[in-house]
């Protein structure tokens, strides 16, 4: 069965790209706007993996991983956590709320795709 | 009324010598004559009886009406001649008596007055040479609060009790922006001398400031200062350095203040104190004493140097901010265009995507290079803070200009365009340097005889342009002329041209007009914003030197006595005065101005003033605008009494208060009690109380009459403050005059007051 992505992200730029990404790779795609959005899709669908931003409209990413990890029921969703803030204390902080992999922005994209297969994997 | 008792008593003898030797006669002839004798003797005289009483009672009349004009003329007008010289031995020096009423008291006034030119020209005499020796003591005084008045840094000196004994206009300045309420008293209510610091500052952050350098101290350290940000009331961020002051001699200035003449004698004796002061604090000086454990210097005040960082701390968050969006809007643009990139590089891309991606790529690039424009721009403007250059009006910098090239190689100048309105953000004194050095480069090696100037708006910036008549030359010399060290004659300097242009953060040019055969180097400056008006209107309050210091604050100590055994010579004062809508505040007349003045250790702060007006939310009666020229035009608009009355009660705390018939406008403020909830309890003097305590035989106290009386020259009558400032010159006056008569305390003051008949009205 095909593995189900979540991609969470207000910048239509950069979802363009990874929605392309993630289908060319085999994945379902599934995309959500803003943090409200995103919970909802991910709590309806169950998806295998997000690729959530930190900065988004109505709820930030790390609202969004703190409130996905605080359900048991969806403890095996991986989180891979975009972000363009580029300090380490918000690297740990993402880590700390219960990412499973940071990547900063700009990233290269062949990066990004051995890092969700990787998660996809285990 | 010992003078109308005295009156009475010549009456009754006048009365007992007409009446008494006749009707002595007449009982003695009674009792001699007997029988037939004494009825013929009351036949006889009994027709005539009636006259003679008739005749007796006109000549009593006759006589009491010469009494009278006598008691007038010799009693009661030697009375009055005799406040009249009270006034010319204190007072009103020069005043002289009106010779009037009997030639005999004539002659007495006139000799009076010849006995006063005499002694007024003994006095000059004595003057002219206390005036020389007090010369270079005011002399002292005076460089010490012109260099307190010309720093920018705001410094305020304060005594043990945190009453404020100095402080300079920058502090000034500063504290009107700390006001909560600035449109009504300025500021005037936060700072003022005498006033306490600690309105402003917490009482705990000023006691640790000082108990860090009472520790320093004991160690030893040479510079025992410290330091704190705070932020005040209305929000401000403050930065503050604190000194202590520290004296030797702090005995002989309480001493000196001890004295009744508090004004003059200890002004001086306290200010070299403070100068003394100043000088033991020069780190050699401390650290020598405290090697050669010399007697210990006590600490007698502190100085605070403020610096108010609220604008600072705003730039460097919006220098945060900018960095901030740059770092994070960067990264996530980059972050798209990488992306599309990486994608349009697949083969297998269908051409519909590949369009949205070379779309995505674009549109980041854009806004990338959009945010880097702003952000390069923004920066630019707070880069400029980094070199001090200060605001200079355009104008000035090319007159500076032109005098030293004029006056460095006699060169002749001229100015083409100058545009008055701008103002410059320079670093002046390395700016006219280059400038000279171009200029003297130009009449060496190329003959220039005369050069111009112009100085020209163009938006954020200013063109300043050195304008000659002749060739120009290649551009190669320019360059070298920027980069090399500039060199004047004998006077060299280690930056070029292109350093002082790079510290404006400006450039530098050369342009023909070949036309006109001309060419000049234009140089592009940084426009500075006309500095503030609020600052302006501070230096022009008070025509002479303000009275923004008062030494003798040092030797003041609050809790040593209760306010009502205080000499009337050493308390500080609210002096005030209202205008209203009519004379009966209880049937609802209201205060439609209040101004008010202060006076500490009997100087008159004229610039430490308050005036407001008060929109009295009620018609104003026409007729009344010819009392105080206050229109209903000139209230619309202005706060009304409940904003008012708590800038007025802050202004006047911890003050005795005083107004001419002060009970007509206590009335006023306290019929305000129950609204605004602020009690006006402090002590109160009234002027027209004194003079009558002081002249009980004038007839008139009203202020423009004793003013007169006093040799005072009245300006600005009826408007608040002109009137308050008048009543404090009047009271001034008064203090000696009331000491004469045993009233030097604020209780005999009172005591007094309340005896005279004036007290009785009531409003």
């Amino acid at each position: 069965m095909d593995k189900k992505v979540l991609i969470a992200d207000d910048e239509q730029n950069i979802v363009i790209s990874l929605e392309f990404l993630m289908k060319r790779e085999g994945y379902q795609v599934e995309v959500a706007n803003d943090g409200e959005e995103a919970v909802r899709r991910i709590r309806a669908s169950r998806p295998d993996l997000v690729l959530l931003d930190v900065m988004m409209p109505k709820k930030s990413g790390f609202e969004v991983c703190q409130e996905i990890r605080s359900d048991p029921e969806m403890a095996g969703i991986r989180i891979l956590m975009l972000t363009a803030k580029g300090r380490d204390t918000e690297v740990a902080k993402g880590l700390a709320l219960g990412a499973d992999a940071y990547m900063t922005k700009p990233f290269s994209t062949r990066e990004l795709v051995d890092k969700v297969r990787s998660l996809l994997e285990h | 009324m010992q003078a109308r008792t005295r009156f009475m008593l010549a009456v009754v003898v006048l009365f007992l010598l007409m009446t008494g030797p006749f009707l002595l006669t007449a009982l003695i002839v009674w009792v001699e004559t007997a029988g037939e004798a004494r009825e013929m003797l009351v036949k006889v005289l009994s027709p005539h009886l009636t006259l003679g009483t008739l005749l007796t009672a006109m000549g009593f009349a006759a006589g009491v009406g010469v009494v009278r004009v006598l008691f007038r003329q010799y009693v009661q007008g030697l009375l009055r001649m005799s406040e009249n010289l009270r006034l010319m031995l204190g007072a009103n020096r020069g005043f002289r008596v009106q010779p009037e009423g009997p030639p005999e008291v004539q002659q007495l006034a006139v000799a009076a007055n010849e006995l006063a030119s005499q002694r007024d020209a003994l006095l000059e005499d004595v003057e002219a040479q206390i005036a020389r020796a007090k010369a270079s003591v005011e002399l002292e005084k005076d460089r010490l609060a012109a260099l307190m008045s010309e720093l920018t840094q705001s410094v305020v000196v304060c005594n043990l009790d945190g009453r404020v004994l100095l402080y300079n206009n920058r502090a000034r300045a500063q504290f009107r922006a700390l006001s909560e309420a600035p449109g009504v008293a300025g500021g005037g209510e936060l700072i003022g001398l005498g006033r306490s610091i600690y309105g402003v500052f917490e009482r705990n952050l000023i006691a640790h400031a000082l108990d860090t350098i009472q520790q320093r101290l004991r160690r030893g350290a040479t510079q025992a200062q410290a330091n704190f940000v705070t932020t005040t009331r209305a929000g401000q961020l403050l930065r503050v350095q604190m000194a202590p002051v520290l004296s030797l001699a702090a005995p002989a200035l309480a001493a000196a203040a001890e004295g009744e003449t508090a004004g003059g004698q200890g002004a001086e004796q306290g200010d070299a104190g403070v100068v003394g002061a100043a000088d033991e604090t020069l780190p050699a000086t401390a650290a020598a004493a405290a090697a050669e454990g010399a007697p210990e210097r006590t600490l007698t005040g502190f100085i605070l140097m403020l610096d108010n960082i609220t604008r600072n701390f705003e730039t460097e968050s919006r220098r945060d901010q900018m960095l901030h969006n740059l770092t994070e809007g960067s990264r996530a643009s980059l972050a798209n265009v990488r992306a599309a990139a990486d994608m349009l590089e697949f083969e297998d891309l269908p051409d519909e995507m590949r369009t949205r991606f070379r779309k995505v790529v674009r549109d980041e690039v854009q806004s990338m290079s959009q945010r880097l424009d702003q952000t390069a721009n923004e920066f630019a403007d707070s880069l400029k803070a980094r070199w001090p250059l200060e605001e200079m009006f355009g104008a000035d910098l090319i007159a500076a200009a032109q005098r030293r090239i004029e006056a460095r190689i006699g060169l002749p100048t001229k100015l083409e365009e100058v545009d008055e309105t701008l103002w410059v953000k320079v670093d002046s004194f390395s700016l006219i340097q280059a400038i000279t050095y171009l200029a003297s480069r130009l009449s060496d090696e190329f003959e220039v005889r005369e050069v111009r100037f112009r100085l020209t708006a163009a938006g954020r910036l200013v063109h300043l342009d050195l304008i000659w008549s002749g060739q120009a030359m290649s551009t190669e010399t320019v360059m070298s002329w920027e980069l090399e060290p500039m060199k004047i004659e004998d006077e060299s300097s280690p930056l070029t041209v292109r350093d002082v242009i790079d510290r404006h953060d400006g450039e530098m040019w050369l342009e023909r007009e070949k036309v006109r055969h001309r060419a000049f180097f234009r140089i592009l400056l940084p426009a500075a914003t006309p500095q503030e008006q609020a600052e302006a209107e501070t230096y022009l309050r008070g025509e002479s030197r303000p009275e923004y210091y008062d030494f003798d604050l040092f030797a003041w100590s609050e809790k040593s006595h209760a306010l009502d055994d205080r000499l009337l010579s050493e308390l500080s004062y609210t002096v005030f005065d209202t205008e209203t809508t009519g004379l009966n505040p209880s049937q609802g007349d209201e205060i439609i101005q209040i101004g008010a003045t202060r006076i500490l250790n009997g100087k008159l702060l004229r610039a430490e003033s308050f005036e407001q007006l008060v929109d009295p939310e009620r018609p104003l009666a026409p007729e009344s605008a010819k009392i105080h020229g206050i229109t209903s035009e000139m209230l619309r608009g202005q706060p009304t009494i409940d904003k008012v009355l708590p800038a007025f009660h802050a202004f006047s705390a911890d003050t005795v208060l005083i107004a001419h018939n002060a009970a007509f406008d206590m009335r006023f403020l306290q019929l305000k009690e129950e609204q605004t909830g602020l009690r006006f309890d402090h002590p109160v003097i009234d002027t027209l109380l004194l003079s009558a305590v002081v002249h009980p035989n004038q007839e008139s106290h009203r202020l423009e009459a004793i003013a007169e009386r006093l040799g005072l020259t009245i300006i600005g009558r009826h408007t608040a403050l002109g009137d308050a400032i008048v009543t404090a010159e009047v009271f001034l006056k008064l203090i000696p005059l009331l000491a004469e008569k045993g009233i030097r305390t604020l209780r005999d003051a009172r005591e007094a007051a309340e005896k005279t008949y004036y007290a009785r009205i009531k409003y």
